[in-house]
């Protein structure tokens, strides 16, 4: 067996995942899809099931036990957040139903102010749901897409954004972690660069949350937005961290229970900070989910997290260039662990097929970023991606698959 | 078993496809695509007397998505679009392992039924057929 500096026990973690216990029915996967979702480990439905079991009621409003129970659950839960990513307060923490909704909420509420020829910039190694929101207010309000390039090893280069902001630039939408090529972008340094210029920075931290120390005040984002599934946590729940002073000056996203402070047919006062962007009933259960995603992340620590991962990455990156035919997307060797690569002619789905007859599950497709497969002339790649439990043995395992693969289609 | 997927068959229409191309004058021309997985199929065809007298295929996508069109543009040159229109119902019913195959009428077609066993691959062999099946005419289209 291959060694690399050992700083975790994956196996012993995985442990903790009921997913990769054995089953009689079932056989047991080697799961190399977490850019799309994570597996949840026992604390997590423990977590959801204790709360539907002993404190399930709605929040802010019974006047009962168990009411108040759950308000203080879900508001824990806030605080966890607010803490693990070092916002300034509490209500800095909308929760949304994950990193789309929250860039949606952006752009319908902040984008409500954009005028005639103001600018946005989106990276084009954005996801989709930090693309679309901004085409669709951008078209609402007649302001203008300004699309910040990569170069060709797949990076974003500072200087190509000084050259692109203008004094009509409003936002820098960008991505931490690429979904697609991996890339780390330096995003203290880009919210820097934007905020000289006068506009505000997004930052999407879907692919990093789990996987870097993420800290708000030392990136000095005006909003972040990410996704609890892709951390360990339920799905159905993620966080837009927004600035105060920007967050109060924003109108409401949807309107409904729970985000007022009196309403008549004739006038209406929105609620403060941040109920007013939490209209409805919340999802009270995934918010204390998420607190224990947060919990198992740190009870792991997150800068072992990242050098551990940063190990089995570079293992992954030199076990890979073995393989004939293979080409690799994205930056070397400075990168996440997500790996979008082609091999020989031989089409991704059909790479994904054959790997999971071998039982390894990767995901094959254009990972919701057309824009990056036009810039990198593929419509469709295969895709590997790690999180804290996987381990030297299913790289090997990936590698053998991928010879499998030529070995099915001739080469 | 992976083997019943990739038959030496569909790998043969896959790096041999059989009709790959455009017609000079194609009467009809319906696209098809599968957008979660980016497959696309492009269908060009003539209808003469009732029946299709030229066929072609174009597209991108994964090997069983193009091997199922190389077999479509075989098997339905010169059927009339009644027998035409019975043939995507069996190979529906095929795709969905409601009915063994029978070499003898269904030809290359055949090895097209392991794909039965990987749910999420019907939707690659079914594309070129769903696409035929919106490019025919509703009526038969008048003699020349």
């Amino acid at each position: 067996m291959a060694t690399i500096p050992t700083v975790l026990d994956a196996h012993e973690l995985r442990r903790q995942f009921p997913f990769f216990q054995p089953h009689p029915e079932m056989r047991s996967l080697i799961y190399l899809d977490n850019a799309a979702t994570t597996q949840k480990p026992y604390s997590v439905l423990d977590a959801l099931t204790n709360f539907y079991a002993h404190h399930n009621a709605n929040v802010h409003r019974g006047a009962y036990g168990v009411g108040a129970k759950a308000s203080e659950l879900f508001e824990a839960a806030r605080e966890r957040v607010a803490q693990f990513i070092n916002a300034r307060e509490p209500a800095e923490i909308i929760f949304t139903r994950g990193t789309t909704e929250s860039i949606n909420l952006v752009a319908a509420s902040w984008g409500s102010t954009l005028r005639e020829g103001d600018e946005i910039i989106v990276s084009e190694m954005e996801h989709h749901a930090n693309i679309l929101p901004w085409i669709q207010i951008a078209r609402a309000k007649g302001a203008r897409i300004v699309v910040w390039r990569i170069t060709d090893d797949g990076r974003l280069d500072l200087e190509e954004l000084r050259r692109l902001l203008t004094e009509r630039t409003r936002m820098v939408a960008v991505v931490h972690i690429s979904n697609v090529l991996g890339t780390i972008n330096p995003v203290a340094d880009i919210c820097r660069v934007a905020h000289e210029a006068g506009a505000l920075c997004l930052v999407d931290a879907a692919q990093s949350v789990a996987h870097l120390p993420l800290d708000v005040q030392q990136i000095d984002c005006d909003f972040l937005a990410f996704s609890a599934h892709k951390a360990y946590g339920p799905t159905g729940i993620g966080v837009l961290y927004g600035r105060r002073t920007l967050l109060e000056s924003m109108p409401p996203y949807q309107t409904g229970g729970g985000m007022i402070r009196r309403v008549s047919w004739d006038e209406v006062t929105w609620a403060d900070i941040p109920a007013r962007f939490e209209a409805g009933t919340p999802a009270i259960a995934e918010a204390v989910g998420l607190h224990a995603a947060l919990d198992f992340i740190d009870s792991i620590g997150r800068e072992r997290i990242a050098a551990q991962e940063h190990a089995l990455t570079q293992y992954t990156l030199q076990r890979l260039q073995e393989v004939p035919g293979l080409r690799l997307y994205g930056p070397q060797p400075d990168r996440a662990g997500i790996f979008a690569f082609t091999l020989e002619d031989i089409h991704p789905h059909d790479i994904a097929t054959v790997l999971d007859s071998r039982d390894i599950a990767i995901r094959s497709g254009h990972h919701c970023a057309h824009p990056l497969g036009d810039r990198l002339g593929v419509p469709a790649t295969a895709r590997a991606s790690l999180a804290v439990y996987n381990d030297t043995d299913h790289i090997d395992a990936l590698i053998d698959g991928l010879y499998y693969v030529r070995q099915v289609f001739g080469y | 078993m992976v083997s019943d997927l990739y038959r030496d068959t569909i790998l043969d229409h896959y790096r041999h496809p059989r009709g790959r191309g455009r017609l000079d004058d194609p009467k009809i021309h319906h696209e098809g695509a599968n957008p979660l997985c980016g497959d696309e199929v492009i269908l060009e065809l003539r209808v003469e007397d009732g029946r299709i007298s030229d066929i072609r295929f174009d597209g991108r996508g994964c090997s069983i998505s193009q091997a199922s069109a190389s077999m479509l543009v075989e098997a339905v040159r010169g059927k009339t679009l009644d027998e035409v229109r019975e043939l995507i119902q069996k190979v529906y019913a095929m795709l969905r392992g409601e009915i063994e195959p029978d070499y003898e009428e269904m030809g290359d077609l055949s090895a097209l039924s392991g794909v039965s066993q990987f749910p999420v691959r019907v939707k690659c062999a079914t594309l070129p057929w769903h696409t035929l099946e919106e490019a025919l005419p509703d009526e038969p289209y008048p003699s020349k």
